[in-house]
């Protein structure tokens, strides 16, 4: 009996042998050495020759007015988040009707989301440029009266790039606030009809409070997006103009791969890692899977 | 004929916000197609000619010409093929593992597996860049796959779908004389194809659209695949818009065209995600 256990327990390994061995050396090791490796002064050729520096890659980090830059940022992109979730559940709400056309409506709402952030930033060059579209329908509209820099403003950029971040998201959450919607019992709603209650009173009474589970996930899907968010900076505005548009993500990048710092690369992520972790952490409190 | 009426004038208000919206989300996109297509004059015209007066592809061949198009095509073809097929066949057998057999530690591997969804993993981008390094995988479409492999995600979801196989079944197998593996093969993957065709096509889409990752780890523009070989030329081409353009339209449509064909299967997928 114990040995036909024993053959079972071998089995189910060999099923699972692949997908452990890589999520441990992608996963688990990544998170475990470069927790370490922001304590040195890393060799990428040879691990072992890495020097324990202690704090210093931490103490350079935060005497580098542009990594203090890249927190005020990073905090300022969270405004993307309140404002993508409540345009998505609009969105949700006008495109979930038995009504025609919606189909077409959610397809075009969602093609952003499938399309790289490599192309998105090379259209946004082109929407953003001095003569660009977005320029043109302002004059036109009388809105200003010379053409804005939206991505070589150094006061406008960091906005300019969020603005895609909301553009490429809203199809995305779009459809998860769908899918809750389409959780809501009928039942309820006709009840509530019965009961005389006006659209606007069904909205905040019934679906609001039973898409609870959904506004949370969602929210804070964005939250933690918008605090690693850095692709939309790499191929937009590369950092600038004049730093103004780090993030702490596209720092971390940036010192990487770009100055080969990985030191302070390593250290950068580990922060980044803290504050997404407590974020994630928040996130899993509230979704564990058998919670529901 | 009042009723009818009625309504009409109830809904304008809808379709116009989603129109507007709609054309807010796909403007880029039709400005682009546009301009690769249009033969001449000023491209920043206003407004848009949506409709090119002479439609010509003559600046998507330029682009085929002038950067190896084709060739970054195929890269991006070979990448996600790849990951698609090892993301499934690497999460079915787990999600097997987990959701039919039973096993001393099974909880502490789905813990492990749900684990990483929770891990701070900004870190793995610089890590996993050095492990490439150290495995000699730079420069390499292994070392782009490799890492792609591994995601809790998959696992989940194929996990799930096997749970909704009924017992009977597999119970009627076994009875049969099914070994493990049989009733792997024969029995649970062709039930789970949905969750396995959600699973493969959300891969497909994600894999093909990666631009940091492969970026870091392919150093040599030859293996480079469409979405990071589009910004090469862009780089190159920037004075050239209409030819950028043809070259950003042809590297979209690809997976744009996928998308639109396998929309129910990606949705589900996304809904998997959430569930």
């Amino acid at each position: 009996m114990s040995k036909k256990s024993l053959r079972q327990d071998l089995s189910a390994y060999l099923f699972l042998a692949p997908a452990l061995i890589i999520l441990f050396l992608f996963s688990f090791w990544p998170v475990g050495l470069g927790a370490v490796l922001a304590f040195t002064r890393v060799d990428i050729f040879n691990l072992a020759q890495s020097e324990w520096v202690g704090l210093d890659n931490f103490r350079t980090l935060f005497e580098d007015p542009v990594f203090i830059g890249s927190i005020k940022n990073t905090l300022l992109y969270l405004l993307v988040v309140p404002v993508i979730q409540i345009a998505a559940l609009a969105l949700a709400v006008l495109v979930n009707a038995q009504l025609p056309a919606m189909k077409l409506f959610r397809t075009a709402f969602f093609v952003p989301v499938v399309t790289s952030v490599s192309v998105v930033g090379i259209m946004w060059g082109w929407m953003y440029n001095e003569d660009g579209m977005l320029n043109q329908v302002l004059l036109w509209l009388r809105l200003v009266d010379a053409p804005v820099g939206w991505l070589s403003d150094e006061r406008i950029a960091l906005f300019s790039v969020m603005f895609v971040t909301f553009w490429r998201g809203l199809g995305y959450y779009m459809v998860l606030y769908i899918a809750g919607l389409q959780a809501v019992p009928q039942e309820v709603e006709e009840a509530a009809i019965l009961d005389g209650a006006n659209r606007w009173q069904r909205f905040w009474r019934i679906t609001v409070p039973m898409l609870k589970p959904t506004l949370l996930l969602c929210t804070l899907l964005s939250t933690l997006a918008a605090m690693k968010a850095f692709e939309e900076v790499v191929v937009m505005t590369g950092g600038g103009p004049i730093g103004s548009t780090y993030t702490l993500a596209f720092y971390a990048y940036d010192m990487g791969f770009r100055a080969f710092d990985f030191s302070r690369a390593l250290a950068a992520s580990l922060v980044v890692s803290l504050i997404g972790f407590v974020l994630a952490w928040v996130n899993f409190r509230f979704f564990r899977p058998d919670h529901r | 004929m009042h009723f009818v009426k009625r309504l009409l004038l109830s809904l304008a208000p809808r379709y116009g916000l989603l129109a507007v919206v709609a054309l807010f989300t796909t403007f880029p996109f039709l400005w682009t197609l546009a301009t690769s297509l249009g033969d001449s004059g000023n491209i920043y015209a206003f407004p848009p000619q949506l409709w090119p007066e002479n439609p010509t592809f003559a600046h998507m061949q330029e682009a085929r010409r002038a950067i190896p198009l084709d060739r970054f095509f195929w890269n991006s073809v070979w990448i996600s093929g790849w990951t698609v097929a090892g993301t499934l066949l690497i999460s079915a057998l787990a999600g097997y593992a987990l959701a039919i057999m039973r096993f001393r530690g099974s909880k502490w591997v789905f813990a492990a597996v749900l684990a990483t969804l929770i891990l701070p993993s900004e870190l793995n981008f610089i890590v996993n860049f050095i492990t490439v390094t150290q495995l000699k995988l730079t420069n390499t479409h292994t070392g782009v796959v490799l890492p792609l492999l591994a995601n809790a995600f998959g696992i989940f979801l194929l996990k799930q779908a096997f749970e909704e196989i009924p017992a009977e079944v597999l119970d009627a197998a076994r009875i049969d004389g099914a070994t493990e593996w049989q009733l792997f093969l024969r029995v649970a993957l062709p039930l789970a194809m949905p969750a396995l065709a959600a699973l493969g096509i959300f891969t497909l889409v994600a894999t093909w659209n990666t631009y940091i990752w492969p970026a870091v780890v392919l150093q040599n523009p030859d293996e480079y695949p469409l979405a990071v070989g589009v910004l090469y030329l862009s780089g190159t081409f920037a004075a050239k818009t209409r030819v950028v353009a043809a070259g950003t339209v042809l590297t979209i449509l690809p997976v744009l065209l996928l998308f639109l064909m396998a929309q129910r299967y990606f949705m589900r997928g996304l809904d998997g995600a959430v569930k």
